[in-house]
């Protein structure tokens, strides 16, 4: 493997007799999103691959400048688009932090049974988009997606109930969640859970029996401990190559120390191990989620309840940073406050963003093949990447 | 390495520089960031030294900020993941000034953050191995993030 | 009836019903997938679905030529023909009742075996012809590929032969009126396995689709291919599918026996060749693919060894139980 902290930039040129050059998107099937990756192949081996981003771009950061801190947590939802619980989750505890704004109890149980549910869903999309980069649209993998697109239906159905949309929420604001949860929902979300912890079941021997997934995600795209820590992914990435670091259980918020939950962690680094330990965040997850629902308190939704004080919430001169464990790791925003209605500066540490930023470390020496099972297992979100 | 030896190593070693604990953080135990502001000259220097001596090998993100008369202010956060210890370094570059040291040789994850400073904010990293356009097509002229760059900046054929 | 006569009718009898039989095979394995997949699969167009495969043919038909600029003409436009004809003239060979059928050549497996090797050159003529980098790199995989599982499958295909002592492929049918191929002990059914693996790798049929990985090359060596000249290429792919099928159906499966009178004979035959498709197809919705390498590795290291020590041990058994 060539050392490639030096030589990120490709030749764009054909230097030496055997070697390609092969544009992988921006439009592409297995693409995730809009990403090009221009790579130099000798034969079927990628010998040296630059990733450009930056196509799906729509100024976030220079937007949060302009709106106050009760507009923007809708459009923070639009960073990480899979999982949009999470995006506005971060963005709202640094204001609130900052602000040093109290949130009632019910409101961080209500928080956290969202983003635990959004994990499993976001889980969800990441297998079955994966196992169809691997089998293609008209192959094995397109059955492993419709089955995960199943049952991800039913969450976006539970959030449909909550809040009236299923993709982008505005469920969270500065002082705590706005909407409550309507009649009925606790029985079927616990019905759902059910339902979902079964069929995982399902997916894992349908995966884990079978030679041929075993063949393509072990021993493929393997990420040593100190290239992770060192470029900052997080995350399943960082937790699949040894490192013991969930946000949720060594700098715990909103009260997931109430929560007795396993933090997965696996050695060895490849994409198998990122897949196991996915699937173990499923259960996880549920587990979570079925603790809240028995221990959910009563009380306020909102320490600032009534739309006209979220509308003109001030908060006063600071910064903080704030960090949510997403589904692809850590989503963090780090805001400075000035004591407007508006932030100063609003930086979003993107999960996506950072893994990504080892595909150019790992994939040289994998064959072409290889790369969509390291994307699909990196699993960007280009939303969270270009912001 | 808890965070008062970290003060305290870190009082030693670096007389230029401010160290506070966060101002605004939740009040858990482990996790609190401190807050490291280093004069420009050192920046490199106490990167390396947080990475060998303090152990802080996780580098989460790195960034600016424009506080606008008072120049640009690059910041870094980095963090021990085994002990809980996150350091916020924070540098400011001081009026008019748009160049720093660039970190790309002590963490391999400062290379596509600091092509990011470079295309929102300008600052030209010296020492970094590729420092072009990141986000922005490569046509583009003009840097966002500045406060001098206003948000409706036409800039044809985008807007 | 004159000779010449009588091939003409047959052979024009047999290639519409293969055209007629592949488009309708599509939409079978679309229904199967689908409920695979816990949905319905194409409903609207026709009682059940039943005229999508018209409507399709008529899309193709239709669909604008689009010839990139850079393309090789002549290669670019002969490879969907060169590609087709081998698919279809393995027809000829297969009888589907005894006596019926276009041509019961002395050699008829040798040809079929021979004559469907030669599409490779259509494969590679797309692929180079496109001007297309992942055409290109598709067209190289190909020719790996089916080369190194052509000789897997020559060999479990010729364990039949040897066993019914001939290669023309209704004395083989014959053969298996006492017993057939597949339920042979052990070696019946490891060479139906081979036959059945190696048929999937010939013909790029998931999990051993490398060429046309839809989520790597987006669709290989057929990507440049729009409107009429792809319909030919599905043609071909489809018909030399359902070939293998039938072939199959008549090595292991005994070929028209079955219960009932003999005029039901062929339809026998079909039966045991969809059940062949059907087996095919549901391989094809549950597995992953696996990679290139990987791919030779299987087909040089373990299938070529294992297909060569049967052979060898089924002519051992056949000498064997000549002597006794």
């Amino acid at each position: 493997m060539l050392d490639t902290a030096k030589s990120s930039r490709v030749e764009f040129d054909y230097s030496g007799g055997e070697r390609l050059m092969m544009n992988m998107g921006p439009q592409h099937p297995s693409a995730h999103g809009v990403f090009r990756a221009i790579l130099t192949l000798e034969g079927e081996t990628i010998v040296a691959v630059d990733a450009v981003i930056g196509y799906l771009h729509r100024c976030h950061e220079k937007l949060s400048e302009t709106l106050t801190y009760a507009q923007y947590p809708s459009i923070a939802s639009k960073t990480d688009y899979v999982a949009a619980m999470t995006s506005e989750f971060a963005y709202v505890m640094a204001a609130e932090q900052i602000g040093k704004i109290e949130v009632p109890k019910r409101a961080q149980y209500l928080r956290v049974i969202m983003a635990e549910l959004q994990r499993v869903a976001s889980h969800l999309l990441w297998l079955g988009t994966w196992c169809l980069d691997m089998g293609g649209a008209l192959g094995g993998g397109a059955t492993v997606f419709l089955y995960c697109i199943r049952e991800r239906e039913m969450i976006l159905d539970l959030f449909e109930m909550l809040v009236g949309a299923r993709l982008l929420y505005g469920f969270y604001q500065v002082g705590g969640t706005r909407y409550d949860i309507p009649d009925g929902w606790v029985a079927k979300c616990r019905e759902t859970i059910d339902i979902i912890d079964q069929r995982i079941g399902e997916y894992e021997a349908l995966l884990e029996d079978n030679p041929f997934f075993l063949a393509r995600a072990q021993g493929v795209g393997v990420i040593s401990r100190d290239l992770a820590e060192d470029v900052g992914i997080a995350g399943p990435l960082l937790r699949g190559s040894g490192v013991t670091f969930d946000i949720r259980r060594s700098a715990p918020y909103s009260s997931y120390e109430d929560f007795s939950f396993a933090v997965p962690v696996e050695t060895a680094g490849d994409c198998y191990s990122r897949y196991r330990i996915r699937m173990v965040e499923f259960r996880e997850s549920i587990k979570i989620v079925r603790q809240a629902l028995d221990k959910l308190p009563d009380g306020p939704i909102s320490s600032r309840p009534g739309l006209k004080s979220v509308a003109q919430i001030r908060i006063p001169k600071g910064e903080a940073y704030a960090r949510v464990e997403g589904p692809r790791g850590e989503v963090g925003c780090y805001l400075v406050a000035d004591g407007s209605a508006k932030p100063y500066r609003m930086k979003w540490r993107g999960a996506s963003y950072s893994n990504l930023a080892v595909l150019p470390h790992i994939i040289p020496g994998h064959k072409v093949a290889d790369v969509v099972a390291i994307m699909g297992s990196v699993d960007p979100v280009f939303g969270e990447v270009d912001r | 390495m808890t965070r008062d030896e970290a003060k305290t190593r870190i009082a030693e070693r670096f007389t230029g520089a401010q160290v506070e604990p966060a101002s605004a953080e939740a009040t858990a135990g482990r996790g609190l960031p401190l807050v490291v502001t280093i004069p420009p000259d050192q920046w490199l220097a106490f990167a390396q030294f947080a990475k060998t001596t303090l152990g802080c090998r996780f580098f989460s993100f790195s960034s600016a900020v424009d506080w606008k008369e008072q120049g640009l202010e690059v910041i870094a956060r980095v963090e021990n993941v085994d002990d809980g210890v996150a350091l916020m370094m924070k540098t400011k570059l001081g009026a008019g000034v748009t160049t720093c040291a660039s970190l790309v040789p002590v963490f391999r994850g400062a290379n596509w953050m600091e092509r990011e400073c470079y295309d929102m904010f300008g600052i030209r990293f010296e020492g970094h191995p590729d420092l072009r356009r990141i986000l922005l097509g490569d046509d583009w002229v003009g840097h966002p993030l500045l406060k001098s760059y206003a948000v409706d900046t036409p800039h044809p054929p985008y807007r | 009836m004159n000779p010449w006569i009588y091939s003409t009718i047959a052979g024009f009898v047999v290639l519409n019903a293969v055209i007629g039989m592949v488009t309708y095979v599509t939409l079978l394995e679309r229904k199967f997938a689908a409920r695979m997949q816990s949905r319905i699969g194409p409903y609207r167009v026709g009682p059940h679905g039943l005229l999508q495969p018209i409507a399709d043919a008529l899309k193709l038909m239709m669909k604008e030529d689009i010839v990139p600029r850079t393309a090789d003409r002549r290669i670019y436009n002969l490879a969907p023909i060169v590609f087709l004809v081998p698919c279809m003239l393995i027809f000829a060979t297969i009888p589907f009742a005894p006596g019926l059928g276009v041509a019961d050549l002395n050699i008829g497996i040798l040809f079929f075996l021979a004559v469907s090797a030669m599409e490779i050159v259509g494969l590679f003529m797309a692929g180079w012809g496109s001007n297309n980098k992942y055409a290109l790199l598709s067209a190289m995989r190909a020719v790996n590929q089916i080369i190194s599982y052509d000789l897997p499958f020559i060999f479990a295909a010729l364990v039949p032969v040897l066993l019914a002592g001939s290669l023309k492929l209704s004395d083989i049918a014959a053969a298996q009126s006492g017993l057939w191929f597949i339920f042979y002990p052990v070696i019946g059914q490891l060479a139906f396995i081979a036959f059945v693996v190696s048929t999937l790798a010939a013909e790029n049929r998931v999990p051993f689709d490398i060429l046309e990985a839809e989520s790597e090359l987006v669709a290989g060596f057929r990507v440049e291919y729009s409107g009429m000249k792809f319909a030919l290429i599905q043609l071909g792919e489809y018909a030399h599918v359902i070939a293998s099928s039938f072939l199959g159906a008549i090595l292991f499966l005994g070929a028209w026996a079955g219960p009932g009178p003999e005029w039901l004979g062929p339809l026998w035959m079909l039966l045991k060749a969809m059940f062949l498709f059907l087996l095919i197809t549901w391989v094809r919705w549950s597995f992953v693919r696996i990679r290139v390498d990987q791919i030779l590795a299987l087909s040089w290291k373990v299938l070529m060894p294992a297909t060569l020590l049967l052979l060898v041990s089924t002519a051992i058994v056949v000498v064997w139980r000549a002597g006794v």
